[in-house]
């Protein structure tokens, strides 16, 4: 399948600040599920930084825009060729060793109920990859979909005992839950075509990843109860959604900022 | 039973030959003089303002560290051996950081455990795979010796972030020189005085990749509430460098500059002396005002070099202490020079039991743990304190590590009643770059009460010249 996204973001500064820097995780690289046939990054006025792979796979480029400046838009347009490969993420090149993803972080710490939801879900499993696909169904169960109940820094032990959060929140959990069965697992963030109609919808989206010795890292996504197939675009990885996040930047100046964000995701006739 | 500590100055009741000079000069000296010379190395202390605690160990940043004045001294062909262990150790630790950051040839092979590695609170995923300029990962290595024979060292813990106290070497130096100056005269001691050009060199010789021309380096340092600044600022003036907090700094494109009056020049290595967390909100603690946003960007794509590279503290951990003749083997295919102090995990279940049946003769540590604090030196301890402090062990084992009670050598050191043996250790100070340098001397901490081996400034200790007397 060939996907066409676009993703536009927009801050807004209330005072104009007198510069800005972000760090951006925004291309996709290349696996056996994914070729990136075209892609763009641009920040308005932006001064592209230094740009590297790191260990985990991903591009990472730095961004600066100097000030005053009261409006930054960065644009994101490509298109990926997608296969469906059930989640598994062959032919990903990266060096970061799956142990270092058993450490937790504030976001994705497993608190006596994540750990609880953990080992219920897997016992019983007869192996590795069943327990993953245990605990992408446990966590998918016991947090019911629903925007606006949790936040950007709403921790996984925090959405579990609400029982209810977004992609973000089921990814966190599923991670917590998995480092607790001493499952290597992580962050993805991405887009996700959700309607195949052909008409342009929201998509930024979030899954996680945990790592299963005969296949290395698999997809799942417990928002939506299935592994990653075609529809999936990956962007990146982390230990959470912090780690993980598209975009990290910091302005220098006083005053609120806000963002608004866009993404549109179709597919492309062949 | 002081009997059984090895005396640098006096053995089988003759004199070594490293300190016969020394003894015509304290007999020399009578008790008016030493007591109007300590005086004036205090004053000396106070004026240049040389008060910050050692090795960032907290307390009253204005408290004076008790400087004693008779020196520590070894020959030229105990430091030659010496030289050689500590050069040894930092090219091994080093050799580790870039493989465990790369392909982790040691956990592969079995030598040390993954999980005390990749799961290590100071591995940095952030630089995973990451090559720093020249392979360096710990630039400035201090390694904490303790001597308990005449040819018997041991290392009690390495240092390969941000080693502090350098100033203090080379200030016990400066006043030495200034208050006697005729002991220079008589005695031929290697001079210390080339550390900062060093330093600078060493630093300049790690310039990053993108760099095309005479490097530029910077110190960044937390600001002058940090209990070290005045090191910061003392070794900047020395190379002749600027001193930079985090809003001096910015990223833009590229590189990272510094704002001047002339307006932004390129920094091209920072020697910082901030911890991993703070260095760049965007890659790490996010709410650090410290650091410069973007840093981490701008290095990983070689941009600027940051010394130590972040990621360095897991070299240094107390856990991983126990690998280090590993490593020495694993890399260098050589025998270790210097010995570690040979230490439990009471994260061990066959450990623990020994650590807990044996407490009153150990010295624990927290593994995470500095400046002397939340250790427990068995033999100085109450039955009631060791008993308590099992319960913290039993608690949670695995942040505790436990050695046997060294027997500190001692050194004679000026005390009310006139000269008596106090124990003592040693920070040499190991630089990497290009090349890896030491100049002969280093940082020696005296325990001033009698009897105790605890030489941290915050339990009473104090520091001395340290003395490498040419062959």
């Amino acid at each position: 399948m060939i996907l066409s996204v676009l993703h536009v973001t927009t801050y807004r500064y209330e005072l104009p600040v007198r510069g800005v820097v972000q760090s951006h995780r925004l291309t996709p690289s290349n696996f056996d599920g994914q070729r990136v046939l075209s892609w763009q990054v641009e920040a308005t006025g932006g001064t592209p930084g230094g740009g590297f792979r790191d260990g985990a796979g991903d591009w990472v480029q730095g961004v600066s825009v100097r000030g005053p400046v009261s409006e930054i838009a960065v644009r994101v347009s490509g298109e990926v060729e997608t296969t469906d490969l059930a989640g598994v993420l062959r032919g990903h090149r990266e060096s970061v060793p799956p142990q270092v993803y058993l450490s937790g972080t504030a976001a994705t710490r497993a608190d006596a109920a994540l750990a609880e939801l953990g080992r219920d879900a897997v016992a019983g499993a007869q192996d590795a990859l069943e327990a993953a696909h245990l605990l992408s169904a446990a966590v998918a169960a016991a947090i019911v979909y629903k925007p606006g109940a949790t936040h950007a820094h709403t921790s996984a032990a925090e959405a579990l005992a609400r029982g209810e959060g977004v992609c973000q929140d089921h990814a966190q959990a599923l991670i917590a839950a998995a480092r607790a069965q001493d499952v290597p697992a992580r962050y993805v963030s991405g887009y996700l075509m959700a309607t195949d109609d052909g008409t342009p919808h929201e998509a930024a989206h979030a899954w996680a990843e945990l790592h299963v010795p005969a296949l290395g890292w698999v997809g799942f996504d417990p928002a939506n109860r299935c592994c990653p197939d075609a529809r999936y675009i990956r962007l990146g990885s982390g230990f959470d959604a912090r780690d993980a996040a598209p975009i990290r930047g910091v302005a220098r100046g006083p005053g609120s900022e806000s963002l608004d964000v866009t993404v549109a995701i179709q597919s492309v006739q062949q | 039973m002081a009997s059984t500590y090895f005396n640098e100055m006096y053995q089988e009741g003759a004199v070594r030959p490293p300190y016969r000079q020394l003894e015509n000069w304290t007999a020399d000296m009578p008790a008016e003089l030493r007591s109007l010379k300590q005086a004036e190395a205090e004053a000396l202390f106070r004026r240049i303002g040389i008060t910050f605690a050692v090795y960032g160990e907290g307390g009253d940043p204005d408290r004076l560290i008790p400087f004693d004045m008779f020196p520590r001294v070894f020959t030229a062909h105990e430091w030659a051996r010496l030289e050689r262990g500590i050069k040894q150790r930092a090219r091994a630790l080093n050799a580790f950081l870039l493989d465990i950051y790369g392909r982790g040839e040691i956990v592969r092979a079995g030598r040390i455990p993954a999980r005390l590695v990749y799961q290590n609170e100071a591995y940095e995923k952030a630089v995973a795979g990451f090559v720093p300029p020249r392979g360096v990962y710990s630039h400035i290595v201090g390694i904490d010796l303790v001597r308990t024979g005449p040819d018997e060292f041991f290392v009690l813990e390495d240092n390969c972030r941000t080693p502090s106290g350098v100033s203090y070497m080379l200030e016990n130096r400066e006043i030495m020189m200034r208050m006697f100056p005729a002991l220079f005269r008589e005695n031929r001691i290697a001079p210390v005085d080339r550390y900062p050009d060093l330093l600078r060199r060493t630093l300049q010789s790690v310039a990053p990749t993108k760099c095309d021309r005479d490097p530029t380096v910077v110190i960044l340092t937390p600001g002058h509430f940090n209990s070290a600044y005045y090191e910061h600022s003392f070794l900047a003036d020395l190379m002749g460098v600027e001193l930079v907090e985090g809003q001096d700094l910015f990223v833009e494109g590229e590189f990272v500059w510094m704002r001047t009056t002339e307006g932004p020049k390129r920094v091209d290595v920072i020697y910082r002396r901030i911890d991993d967390a703070y260095l760049d909100p965007l890659c790490f603690r996010p709410d650090s005002a410290l650091g410069v946003p973007g840093l981490m960007d701008v290095y990983r794509s070689g941009g600027v070099t940051i010394c130590s590279a972040p990621g360095a503290g897991v070299a240094d951990d107390k856990a991983i202490y126990t690998f280090v003749p590993e490593m020495i083997r694993f890399y260098l295919g050589e025998a270790p020079i210097l010995q570690n102090v040979p230490t439990w995990q009471c994260g061990k279940a066959e450990d623990l039991k020994h650590v807990l049946a044996n407490l009153p003769e150990l010295v624990v540590k927290e593994v995470h743990g500095s400046g002397g604090y939340g250790m427990l030196v068995g033999p100085k301890a109450t039955k009631a304190q060791v008993e308590s402090f099992a319960e913290r062990i039993r608690a949670k084992p695995g942040n505790y590590i436990a050695q046997p009670t060294l027997a500190l050598s001692t050194v004679p050191t000026f005390v009310e009643e006139g000269i008596a043996p106090r124990h003592v250790d040693l920070r040499p100070y190991c630089l990497v770059g290009e090349r890896i340098e030491l100049v002969p001397g280093g940082l020696t901490r005296v325990a001033l009460t009698e009897g105790s081996l605890v030489v941290n400034s915050s339990q009473g200790g104090g520091v001395k010249d340290t003395w490498v007397l040419a062959g």
